[in-house]
């Protein structure tokens, strides 16, 4: 065991979705504490949609909320990224990656809103070219 | 102040050589490797989050067909959310086998991964092949073939995973945990657990706020 430390000990700096070299049971906790987090909002989720008990305009906004901090749980647990200095390369990548999904999913949204409030209702164009 | 004193101030500040590399050239292969591939897994994903925008914008394009809520099955979304949650579970646990280099458990991990898998597209594939066989396929209307789109990109992606994972249980078997071999496990990881993250949006976006609606 201690010939395998040493070896890790070599390796230095963790490479992206590494985890913290640690012993197996502290590592195979870490993936079930994931696990149990990540089966909590689903299971969160899937309830929420599917009943009457929750003020129904919420819902989406609730979904939305759930679906990110499940991302959440897996990029920390499954993917191990954390706040350590060899992790700011990736975590920099990941809010680039962010700030162009925002960007696409957001941008698209408000400008085919923005199109359909202001284009006429279709059967009105319908009768415009007759 | 003498050398002595400098190297040991150093030893002081920086006890576990973590801070050698720095001074050391480049990063170690590994790591260039994961940092590559973790730079094309956000751009898939910038590529996925361009499908998410289209079907957002067309999910009330029905063109007078069924919406989300007559067509989605929930129960079976849930059973396939479970399985692919608990594919990432065992795709974590064969990471650490791989780590340890224990290669029996690295190959029963990957096994059950690669089994979760296929159930996983079984599923989505039975639940395409209703649809279409119902009429209600791609092109009945912009929202079915967004949604199409959308749901079959994660469908080839998981397809793709499935067929590496077979090719790393293979790699192992022939060539054993040599260090180009560790990269590509975890390369793989990478990419399954990013899978996963897609389909969190997938059932909460089409499926969840689909039949909401």
């Amino acid at each position: 065991m201690s010939d395998h430390a040493q070896e890790f000990d070599d390796r230095g700096d963790l490479a992206p979705g590494e985890q913290q070299h640690g012993d197996l049971r502290s590592r195979i906790l870490f993936y079930l504490a994931g696990l149990g987090l990540a089966v909590l909002l689903t299971a969160t989720s899937f309830f929420i949609a599917g009943t009457n008990l929750v003020w129904q305009p919420s819902i989406p906004v609730a979904l939305i909320v759930l679906a990110i901090a499940q991302m959440g749980v897996h990029l920390v647990f499954f993917l191990h990224i954390t706040t350590g200095p060899d992790n700011t390369n990736n975590v920099l990548a990941l809010a680039f990656g962010l700030l162009i999904v925002l960007l696409v999913v957001g941008g698209s949204l408000w400008i085919m809103a923005n199109l359909n409030h202001n284009m006429m209702p279709m059967d009105q164009l319908m009768q415009m070219q007759h | 102040m003498s050398v002595t004193t400098v190297t040991q101030a150093t030893a002081y500040a920086d006890p576990h050589h973590l801070r050698a590399a720095e001074h050391d050239g480049p990063a170690p292969k590994r790591i260039v490797t994961g940092f590559g591939f973790w730079i094309f897994l956000l751009s898939d994903i910038v590529m996925f989050s361009c499908f998410f925008a289209s079907f957002a914008v067309l999910s009330g394009a029905t063109a007078g067909g069924p919406g989300g809520a007559e067509l989605f099955d929930i129960g079976n979304v849930a059973l396939e959310t479970g399985l692919l949650l608990l594919s990432s579970f065992t795709c974590g646990m064969a990471s650490i086998a791989a780590d340890r280099h224990n290669r029996l458990w690295f190959q029963v991990a990957m096994a059950v991964t690669g089994l979760f898998g296929a159930g996983f597209l079984l599923l989505e594939v039975r639940e395409f092949a209703e649809l279409v066989g119902r009429g209600d396929g791609p092109s009945r209307s912009a929202f079915l073939s967004a949604f199409f789109t959308l749901v079959g990109c994660h469908g080839l992606h998981v397809a793709a995973g499935i067929l590496w994972l077979l090719t790393m249980m293979a790699q192992v078997v022939a060539k054993g945990f040599r260090a180009d071999i560790e990269r590509r496990i975890l390369c793989f990881a990478l990419f399954w657990h990013a899978l996963d993250i897609i389909w969190v949006a997938v059932f909460s976006v089409v499926y969840l706020l689909g039949s909401a609606t």
